[in-house]
């Protein structure tokens, strides 16, 4: 039993595995003597070796397309891109091969690999350090995306995402590394890819959000409640990808009232599916527009600007005090 | 401070051992059993007669785009006859002569050019990938797949084919990297046809050879005369030998030509004259083989007609047998397999829907 950061959970969830099941791999730059830029894979050298743990030329497109390679023979490669702004130049390799080799192959070659990748703004980071690009892969059949919220979950799904037997996108809100701890327990704990969860009921309106967003997102619905006296229903996506729609659909049912959040931007963004969905699924129970708080349709702006692109809980409290103020 | 000079070394070598007319340079030969011998031959012109009648039925609309693979069946062939069965075969998209050596039924490479997305199904005790179409990004696979082999302490090795356009992609070289620094028993295998669909040899890079690239990498290279299946043969053998006693990987630059087309799309009499088609048509692999199959009385001619028959009539054998499949391939609900373990209900819900559809018509 012990509180844990989400870098530490994630370094605990890779250390489990790796004891668990001599075919998962660690691969990446600077993931074995560095630990890591984000010290997620400290300590993973020394205790499996540099055959299990990959100290990788700078190269991200090698570095997936051999996992794929890896994944295909049967290992378990759990892959880090830097950054997920770097992850383009890997694009082609997880789309055209990583989503399709399952389907390429008619089942004979799944790929039972993870990427994870930092992804997301708030640490005053250089360019293509802060960007949420969840929707590029969302957009891809074959893939699954993750996105934890903190330590405990990113640890559990983490540990799932491993054991999947298809291609997971693992996408580290990095703002959150070590924002906050959270108990973690030391035995094996798992939580379903695809299914969100409720964090905090409420019968008002649906906020519905995932990652590092989701604590905005709490803090307005407090406020909510102490301000308003309107409570809330606060949703964790979890998963983007395959998107778990039954359960916001099912509280807007009960609500009639929907706020979105993301960081990521907002044009195709993923809450623009969510939306989509939301129409498709529960439209006759809406009793006011839908509103969306995300990121801007602009690059992420260099960090003495962030704050404000990045969604806050005052920019939530008010979408949410709008989408209350229709009859 | 000097300025002075690093050495390297900096010659490839360049094999050739079976010659336009058939002669053979004893000392370089490998050792090829007679049945081995003829079984390659046989191969190379089953590729060559399966390419011909695909190029008709392209023609008669009976099947969708495919590259032929004519003129370079000695480089695949040679290749494949180096390498085991357990061996991992990673191709681009040109690779039918190697598919048919590894036992790929031509039923099932015809059910893939007629579109149908169960040709490219692998069977479970295979160690072939499906056929990769974006040029190069196969490679780094082949890597992974060798280094995994070598981590779970067999030896098999790991050969992917690419054309000499491939060597451009960046790909390429991040894969040639990885299999150097993590020394994974990789066999890199260029078909250097001469063109990437317009682009000749010479415009894809400004090195003598590909070959060389490898020396960038700190591994062996080596240029061989593609079209001589027993040279192709003896160096992949050399290289495999290498990389299973874990001596790492190997480039192996196959000097031959596309005689036909990049893909049935495609018109070459726009980029390339017919004279140099025909050069290359006197260097072709399959005649070669025979002259020196002929001389060494291990085929005649009556043989070659024999086996013309038997062929032309398994590829009508295997045409009828892909129409077969294709009558029973109808269900549009097919489009939704293999996606994922398991279908997550989203896709469950689309699929559903395409089958409300097939029952209204």
């Amino acid at each position: 039993m012990a509180e844990l950061t989400m870098a530490k959970a994630l370094n605990l969830a890779l250390t489990q595995e790796m004891a668990r099941d001599d075919g998962v791999m660690v691969l990446g730059e600077d993931v074995g003597v560095d630990g890591g830029v984000f010290r997620i894979t400290e300590g993973l050298l020394d205790k499996y070796g540099e055959a299990r743990v990959m100290d990788t030329p700078l190269a991200e497109a090698a570095i997936v397309g051999f996992s794929i390679g890896m994944a295909a023979y049967g290992l378990k490669p759990v892959c880090e891109v830097q950054f997920s702004g770097f992850g383009y130049l890997a694009m082609h390799q997880i789309e055209a091969h990583a989503a399709r080799l399952r389907w390429r192959s008619r089942g004979r070659y799944p790929v039972p690999m993870v990427v994870r990748m930092p992804y997301g703004g708030g640490v005053r980071a250089l360019e293509h350090h802060s960007e949420s690009k969840e929707a590029f892969f969302a957009h891809t059949p074959g893939l699954k995306v993750v996105i934890p919220s903190g330590p405990r979950n990113a640890r559990a799904l983490l540990v799932s995402a491993i054991r999947d037997p298809d291609p997971v996108i693992f996408m580290e809100p990095k703002r959150i590394y070590r924002a906050f701890r959270e108990h973690v327990p030391d035995d094996e704990e798992t939580l379903p890819i695809g299914e969100s969860k409720t964090v905090r009921e409420g019968g008002d309106i649906t906020l519905v959000s995932y990652g590092s967003m989701l604590h905005p997102t709490l803090q307005a619905a407090e406020q909510l409640a102490e301000q308003d006296g309107a409570e809330a229903e606060v949703i964790d996506l979890l998963s983007i990808s395959p998107l778990d729609d039954s359960r916001f659909t099912e509280s807007a049912r009960r609500t009639g009232r929907v706020v979105v959040v993301h960081e990521a931007q907002r044009s195709f963004g993923p809450g623009a599916e969510l939306i989509a969905r939301l129409v498709e699924k529960s439209f006759w129970y809406l009793e006011a527009p839908i509103a969306r708080v995300t990121g801007y349709d602009v690059q992420v702006p260099y960090f003495a600007r962030e704050a404000d692109y990045l969604p806050d809980a005052p920019r939530i409290l008010a979408a949410a005090r709008e989408v209350l103020s229709h009859a | 401070m000097p300025r002075d000079e690093i050495d390297l070394r900096y010659t490839v070598e360049r094999l050739s051992i079976l010659d336009e007319d058939g002669n053979l340079d004893e000392a370089l030969a490998p050792e090829a059993s007679d049945d081995l011998l003829l079984s390659m031959h046989r191969t190379m012109l089953l590729a060559r007669r399966f390419d011909e009648r695909m190029l008709q039925l392209q023609r008669q609309g009976r099947i969708g785009t495919f590259a032929p693979v004519s003129g370079q069946e000695a480089a695949q062939v040679g290749a494949m006859a180096a390498l085991r069965k357990d061996d991992w075969f990673v191709p681009s998209f040109r690779e039918s002569a190697a598919a048919l050596w590894r036992g790929t039924p031509m039923s099932t490479l015809l059910l893939y050019n007629a579109g149908y997305n169960e040709g490219g199904a692998i069977p479970e005790d295979s160690h072939d990938l499906p056929i990769a179409i974006p040029v190069a990004t196969q490679i780094p696979h082949a890597v992974g797949l060798a280094y995994a082999a070598r981590y779970r302490e067999t030896d098999q090795v790991a050969i992917t084919f690419f054309g000499d356009g491939a060597t451009s992609e960046g790909d390429f070289h991040e894969a040639l990297n990885f299999a150097g620094v993590f020394a994974a028993p990789t066999l890199f295998l260029c078909q250097n046809n001469q063109w990437a669909i317009s682009i000749p040899r010479e415009h894809q890079t400004q090195s003598r050879t590909l070959a060389q690239k490898a020396l960038a990498y700190g591994i062996p290279g080596i240029q061989v005369d593609g079209n001589d299946v027993l040279a192709v043969l003896a160096a992949t053998r050399e290289a495999a030998e290498r990389a299973r006693g874990g001596d790492g990987p190997t480039l192996i630059e196959c000097v031959t030509y596309r005689l036909s087309v990049h893909t049935t799309a495609d018109d070459p009499s726009k980029y390339r004259s017919d004279d140099e088609v025909e050069a290359w048509r006197a260097r072709d692999p399959i005649p070669r083989l025979q002259r020196y199959l002929q001389q060494r009385e291990l085929l005649t001619d009556d043989d070659i007609g024999e086996l013309e028959d038997a062929l032309a009539a398994e590829i009508e054998e295997a045409w009828r047998d892909t129409k077969a499949q294709m009558e029973r391939l109808d269900d549009p609900r097919n489009m939704f397999e293999h996606h994922y373990a398991e279908l997550p209900p989203y896709l469950r819900e689309q699929r559903d829907a395409v089958a409300g559809r097939a029952r209204e018509d």
